[in-house]
């Protein structure tokens, strides 16, 4: 398996990982009253799952290089 | 200092850097040194995405939703992570075909069809529209609101204003005239507008920078951070709802999934992101970068959303002011005067770069696949006739800008103000979903027909209308009320906001769930139900094997007919003008390695091709078609043909790689068979070796026979003790030869496996005992010294008696022979070894040299140069010992240095046991 479809192969499934974690239910399960460092726990894990997404994906494209 | 005049000063002069970038930008390019090729660039033209709707609505949104308008972000994220393969498609099919835009794309696709084309145009232009007049709404408010500083009023508590007075109606003449002079300066065969993207790109930043300061502003200087916000908003009883636990949401995970859905139908097919995402790109490897670096801009640009969101409701309580406006009048109430103007410009950036990129594309599209496609059928025009069409081109591109723009105003002044400014992108946003079964379908399933994607999108394009376009126009007072409470001549089934008794569902989840079980049901199901043509088979599989490896010709396989090369130059020219026209066929030339027009270029498939593929990006694929057609005499292929040509690629690509497989076995045979020559080279050599020094080695005693005997027989008077001395060395030598003979057969029988062995348990102690006796008499008369170190008792071997006898007399013998006499000293030691019992027999002659000692077990073979050194021996006495040490399953070998004797040891097994297994 080359770079280019190893590269390829791994973007699909962050993406799979993405519909999982932004969708019911895994969604639900931080829609819940509270707060992290004084943002509401959704507000929080929302952009911090985003953040990691795209961590993840400059990770995977960027790396040995 | 926010008077009216400032700000639209401000405002041109931020239009005229812009211009003055894009002009920038258009020189370099023309130069050759591109300043946009770069995939910094690329990520900050694709940021295009975020336009007024971003700037301003999004907060709109959070202030009644909460999180409700992070789904819109969120799907591009996860969407660009499958670019790298679906975008990768996308390019490589759009740079083969010269797509020029996503109507162009979708036509081509299916057969070239100017009918898809068109009906794609149409959705778009249609679909667009309210998303156009959403950007004229933004900026025409920021304007009004900015212009009542220091107050704050809503633009529409200002009261109607008479059409020539609508700030709305100016903005969108001005953008218009902008667009112009952005797009359409010239006409480019690529439909790169290098100057445009780099105006984009620098859009992005201004936008990016402006919504971010005034996002640290409102937290960090208004607000105590965010912290403070949420805390003081959790307090506040009316926004306590949207943040524990989250009710907005918490109902409605579906219309969460299906906002998302819409937003990854978004990024790829509105048209704007089609022209920068594909048109204009300039290197597929861009790509790597901006599937990361477009998300990180997209998570920074709604980072302070909410902290705004929130900020304003509780700076204006009551709703007297506008969430959408709260990024403006938030500065405004604060008194920032320079915050406000930059956010201001912010906006108009957001605003603009969205307008520029959409009206372009649309207005390509509606050039190329609408009104094109129509006037060259009409025959009665005698565009055919005409020599050039660039002015023509660029008059309906022109056109077509101004009329996108004023039909956004006019939807702007009919059905603007009844929604916020996001349910009028939504809308926007289920219209160009429309295009996402038709456009993926079309490049992973070869399956569809033009039949299918026309019967798709319709049906699709039919719902929206009916589900979302009539509810927002009758909203607006324009139709009659009772449609959406009754449903049409009273049917309450078909009421439009809940088809078919659907409820529960908001009105973008609904119609997006009727429009794509009609979309994709009818573009598969009528795919199904009847079969492609030629030309569709053959586009489908340009389009989605476009990755493979493609056999040589690519598109130009598939045409057969006659052309002349000055009819097509002349076509060429009359839509590129004459000198790109002439550029172009000296590019096709020099391509070819002709000087044209010295040498004159053949009319053949690939010229036809080239020349249908140059139009195509000018004037789209569907138009193309139609012009090269009227110029060259076709024989149409039918859709058998096309199908076996397409059966004869795959299986030309199938044998190569057989072919391939083949050419690497036979190169191994070809190896082991040049090997296995060498090695019967070697032999064959061996052999004639071999057969002289037998030859040889027998010649020497004989000739010493022939001579004695001839002496004895010419002189029998000889004395009798001379007559005994001659007598004795013929005898001698005699015994020699027949040695000599005796030993070449023996090798030969051992070596051919046609012994007989006479097997016994042994004793080499004795064995060893009775060789030294036997040769005692040959050590003395060299005077050599010879010792023996033999234990008292050794495990006995499984051998042949005699044969160990031999192995030893030989090394002895061979001793003997290789010292000096009188200094000579030879050891032969006996020894347990493991498993193994071992005979050495050292010693002190001038040694053998490290690359000889493997030779000298060889036949025939001595150490030494065996052609000027006197031959003292046969060389097979090695040679045969060697052979009966391993048929009992043993090893022999020397250990020796030059100058320090030598060591020849063998070892045999103790047990019969062991022999067999070693021998098995």
């Amino acid at each position: 398996m080359s770079e280019f479809e190893g590269n390829g192969q791994r973007l699909i499934a962050l993406c799979l990982l993405g519909c999982v974690l932004f969708n019911y239910p895994v969604l639900a399960l931080f829609n819940v009253p509270g707060t992290v460092l004084g943002i509401p726990v959704l507000y929080a894990y929302l952009f911090g799952a985003w953040a990691a997404l795209v961590a993840l994906m400059a990770w995977i494209v960027e790396r040995r290089r | 200092m926010l008077q009216g005049w400032i700000i639209v000063c401000t405002s041109f002069a931020y239009l005229g850097l812009l211009f003055a970038i894009a002009y920038y930008a258009d020189k370099r390019a023309d130069a050759g040194r591109s300043v946009i090729a770069s995939p910094y660039i690329y990520s900050l033209s694709l940021a295009v995405y975020a336009t007024a709707w971003t700037f301003y609505g999004s907060v709109g949104r959070a202030a009644s939703d909460g999180i409700g308008f992070l789904p819109i972000y969120i799907g591009p994220t996860l969407m660009i992570a499958l670019w790298w393969v679906v975008m990768r498609k996308i390019l490589r099919i759009s740079k083969q075909n010269r797509i020029t835009s996503l109507a162009d794309f979708i036509a081509s696709r299916y057969g070239k069809s100017a009918l898809l084309g068109g009906a794609v145009t149409v959705i778009a232009v249609i679909g667009i529209v309210p998303y156009i007049s959403l950007q004229l709404k933004a900026v025409s408010n920021g304007f009004l609101i900015v212009m009542q500083y220091p107050e704050i009023v809503m633009p529409a508590k200002l009261g109607a204003v008479p059409v020539a007075q609508d700030t709305a109606l100016w903005v969108a003449l001005i953008l218009a005239l902008f667009t112009i002079a952005f797009g359409t300066r010239h006409l480019d065969a690529a439909e790169h507008h290098e100057g445009m993207v780099a105006a984009i790109a620098f859009e992005s930043l201004v936008k990016l920078l402006a919504f971010l300061a005034v996002g640290i502003y409102v937290t960090f200087v208004v607000y105590d951070g965010l912290g403070d916000v949420f805390a003081r908003a959790a307090a506040n009883r009316e926004l306590a709802p949207l943040l524990t636990p989250l009710e907005g949401l918490a109902g409605n995970y579906a219309s969460w999934a299906w906002l998302t859905i819409l937003s990854m139908a978004a990024i790829m097919f509105l048209p704007r992101q089609f022209q920068v995402a594909v048109i204009e790109n300039k290197d597929e490897r861009h790509l790597n970068k901006a599937i990361w670096l477009f998300p990180v801009y997209m998570l920074a640009i709604n980072l302070f959303v909410l902290p705004i969101a929130f900020g304003g409701r509780l700076h204006f309580p009551g709703g007297s002011v506008d969430a959408d406006t709260f990024v403006l009048t938030i500065p405004m109430a604060e008194k920032q005067e320079l915050l406000a103007l930059l956010v201001f410009i912010g906006g108009l950036s957001a605003a603009t770069g969205m307008v520029i990129v959409e009206t372009i594309a649309l207005s390509t599209m509606v050039c190329n696949d609408l009104v094109m496609p129509v006037l060259l059928r009409l025959r009665s025009l005698r565009l055919n006739e005409r020599p050039d069409l660039t002015g023509l081109l660029l008059g309906i591109r022109r056109g077509a800008i101004v009329f996108v723009l004023l039909l956004g105003y006019l939807y702007f002044r009919v059905a603007g103000e009844a929604y916020a400014l996001v349910s009028i992108g939504l809308i926007s946003f289920a219209a160009v979903a429309q295009f996402a079964p038709a456009a993926l379908g079309g490049i992973f399933w070869k399956g569809g027909t033009r039949r299918g994607a026309l019967a798709g999108l319709c049906a699709g394009f039919a719902v929206w209308v009916y589900t979302l376009l009539l509810p927002a126009l009758e909203r607006s007072g324009w139709l009659p009320i009772g449609l959406l409470e009754q449903g049409p001549w009273g049917i309450e089934l078909l009421r439009p906001l809940e088809l078919f008794g659907l409820k529960g569902l908001d009105q973008i989840t609904h119609a997006m769930v009727w429009s794509m079980i009609a979309n994709v049901g009818a573009y598969v199901g009528v795919s199904l139900a009847g079969s492609p043509s030629a030309e569709e088979t053959r586009q489908a599989s340009l389009f989605v094997d476009v990755l493979r490896t493609q056999p040589a010709g690519g598109g130009a396989r598939f045409w057969r007919g006659t052309a002349s090369v000055p009819e097509l130059q002349s076509l060429l020219a009359r839509f590129l003008g004459s000198e790109s026209a002439e550029e172009a066929f000296h590019a096709y030339a020099r391509a070819k390695g002709l000087r044209w027009p010295g040498e004159a270029l053949v009319a053949d498939a690939e010229f036809v091709h080239y020349v249908e593929t140059q139009l195509a990006g000018a004037i789209g694929a569907a138009s193309a078609r139609i012009m090269v057609a009227s110029v060259v005499k076709e024989e149409a292929l039918t859709l058998g043909e096309v199908r076996a040509m397409l059966d004869e690629a795959s299986q030309v690509i199938a044998y190569s790689h057989k072919l391939e497989q083949k050419s690497q076995e036979l190169e191994r045979a070809t190896n082991e068979l040049r090997a296995a020559n060498a090695r019967l080279t070697e032999l064959d050599r061996l052999k004639d070796e071999f057969v002289s020094t037998v030859s040889h080695e027998l010649r020497t005693p004989l000739t010493s026979i022939r001579a004695f005997s001839e002496i004895l027989h010419d002189h029998p008077d000889l004395p009798r003790s001379e007559r005994e001395r001659f007598l004795g060395i013929v005898i001698k030598e005699t015994e020699r030869l027949t040695r000599l003979i005796h030993q070449v057969l023996d090798a030969s029988r051992l070596d051919s496996g046609r012994t007989e062995w006479h097997e016994s348990l042994v004793d080499l102690r004795g064995v060893i005992e009775d060789t030294v006796a036997a040769t005692e008499q040959l050590f003395r008369e060299r005077h050599v010294r010879l010792e023996t170190k033999l234990p008292e008792r050794v495990p006995k071997v499984v051998a042949d008696l005699d044969r160990m006898m031999q192995v030893v007399v030989n090394l002895l013998s061979n001793a003997v022979k290789f010292v000096e006499a009188g200094r000579g000293r030879v050891e032969i030691g006996l020894a347990e070894e493991g498993e193994f019992v071992r005979v050495d027999v050292r010693d002190n002659g001038q040694g053998i040299k490290e690359e000889d000692q493997e030779i000298i077990f060889d036949k025939f073979r001595q150490a030494g140069d065996t052609l000027t050194g006197k031959p003292q021996g046969s060389g097979l006495g090695l040679h045969i010992s060697r052979r009966i040490v391993e048929h009992f399953g043993g090893r022999m070998w020397v250990s020796s240095r030059p100058g320090e004797g030598a060591c020849f040891s063998f070892t045999l097994p103790k047990s019969r046991e062991f022999a067999v297994a070693r021998a098995a």
